[in-house]
């Protein structure tokens, strides 16, 4: 990559506002870091990933609030999370999370389960326990 | 007094900043090449987001480990059972005036904005003071230093998952003052060229690249998983090369950068010639996420065996490099 090639898509980055550094060569041959605005091929990719983590954080906090499916569905989205990771953090088996997915089994949860998840979806336990009023996933993290 | 330099990525940048810092001037790209940590590996084993890990670099802590190897440094690396005690250990050592390398999640790090929080378990960073509850942060892929309270570091250092640091800190012990880059780099680069193209599985190296294409254009014949399955996981191939710590074409400017600097101390116009192959590798694994990018957007018509051609086109440029490479003496 020529330093003049160093894309600079400011208008569309995920970079938060800030630059990336990237090294590139001038016409010489000679390597230097340059730093880069954004790219919009990465940003694209970026964002069709929170699009989708968003649409899972929408429909999860639908079906919970129909009594669909408990909080925890929700909570797990926000945090980014799917099963497979929420297993891997709490050290439970995925088919346990999937039964405390049901609102009755998630309400009589021991503190001892909820104080597993609260650890790692860095939720405090009374956050836990039931679902938002508002959702949490349309401000930033 | 400690100098932030940013870097492109975390290990290596990391790495160059520790030992600069320590008295063993290092650029980031020596760092990254002298480990011999250029690589690609396609691990449908292991999975991120459901997809499959694809690496194109060696695994986390072969840069520092690699570098340690090569130049007979001294280091410690310490892992811990309770976060208590990596914060304690910390803290120690920063009371002694060191500066610190920690490996981290990203995702719990609040400086990190919110479009890059995902959760990546094997992020580098150097602490190099504490004010009050904030450490002082020198995060290499950021402009300017940052500060994280202790309560969040602790989680970003103990956060579990693939990759799980467990509070991995490490500093050298010992350095020497210099190094002959001649060796040095004669070792390092016969090393990564086996690396690239020695390896006896199909999913790793240059016959892991030509790989990918073929489970591209696999996935294209499928009328439901063309449509549904293969932009995401496209999506997921720029991601892997783009923006998450695995940052593949990057990693070839920084080799490229690395050949460069070392023809240069040497005066050697192999690696000259070598630097420019594979910056040329570099630009055609952007030219495969700008297509793959079109393709997944709709707007060219997903072409599975254009995708895959472009592959072979990437691992056809990084032959020619290593081939080369393979005569430096």
């Amino acid at each position: 990559m020529k330093i003049t090639e160093v894309p600079q898509d400011s208008e569309n980055s995920t970079y938060g506002g800030a630059h990336k550094l990237i090294y590139a060569s001038d016409e010489q041959g000679n390597f230097t870091g340059v730093k880069s605005a954004g790219w919009i091929v990465e940003a694209e990719a970026t964002q069709a990933e929170l699009k989708l983590i968003d649409q899972q954080c929408n429909d999860a906090w639908q079906r919970a609030s129909h009594g669909e499916t408990s909080a925890l569905e929700y909570f797990m989205y926000y945090r980014r999370m799917d099963v497979a990771l929420l297993a891997q953090t709490t050290g439970l088996f995925q088919w346990r999370i999937r039964r405390h997915f049901k609102p009755p089994v998630y309400a009589k949860l021991s503190d001892k389960l909820l104080a597993r998840y609260s650890e790692a979806l860095g939720l405090e336990m009374h956050t836990l326990q039931q679902l938002p009023t508002q959702p949490l996933h349309t401000a930033e993290l | 007094m400690f100098k932030h330099q940013q870097s492109a990525h975390c290990e290596s940048g990391v790495t160059a900043s520790m030992l600069s810092h320590n008295g063993l001037k290092l650029s980031e790209p020596m760092a990254f090449g002298l480990a011999g940590a250029l690589a690609f590996a396609y691990i449908p084993l292991v999975k991120l987001s459901g997809m499959p890990l694809i690496a194109y670099r060696m695994p986390p802590r072969s840069i520092i480990k690699g570098v340690q190897k090569r130049l007979g440094l001294k280091m410690n690396y310490q892992t811990f059972r309770k976060p208590e005690q990596g914060m304690d250990e910390l803290d120690r050592q920063l009371d002694q005036g060191k500066i610190v390398g920690l490996q981290t999640s990203v995702f719990w790090l609040p400086y990190f904005p919110d479009s890059m929080r995902f959760h990546f378990n094997a992020h580098n960073l150097i602490v190099y003071g504490r004010d009050g509850d904030d450490y002082l942060i020198s995060d290499p892929v950021f402009e300017q230093v940052v500060r994280c309270d202790a309560a969040a570091l602790k989680k970003a250092r103990f956060a579990k998952g693939a990759l799980a640091a467990k509070g991995m800190m490490y500093y050298p012990t010992q350095l020497p003052q210099s190094f002959d880059l001649a060796s040095a780099s004669v070792k390092a680069i016969k090393a990564n060229h086996r690396i690239m193209t020695g390896a006896p599985l199909p999913v790793i190296g240059l016959r892991g690249i030509r790989h990918m294409g073929k489970c591209i254009i696999k996935l294209s014949k499928d009328n439901k998983q063309r449509e549904q399955y293969l932009p995401r996981y496209l999506g997921h191939i720029v991601r892997m090369q783009e923006e998450i710590g695995t940052g593949g074409a990057g990693f070839r400017f920084i080799y490229a950068s690395f050949l460069k600097e070392t023809s240069q101390a040497l005066n050697n116009e192999l690696l000259a010639e070598a630097a420019e192959m594979m910056a040329t590798a570099g630009d055609e694994w952007r030219r495969f996420a700008l297509i793959s990018s079109k393709m997944c957007k709709g707007r060219k018509e997903m072409n599975g065996e254009e995708l895959a051609a472009l592959l072979n086109g990437c691992a056809d440029l990084e032959a020619k490099a290593w081939t080369l490479l393979k005569t430096y003496r």
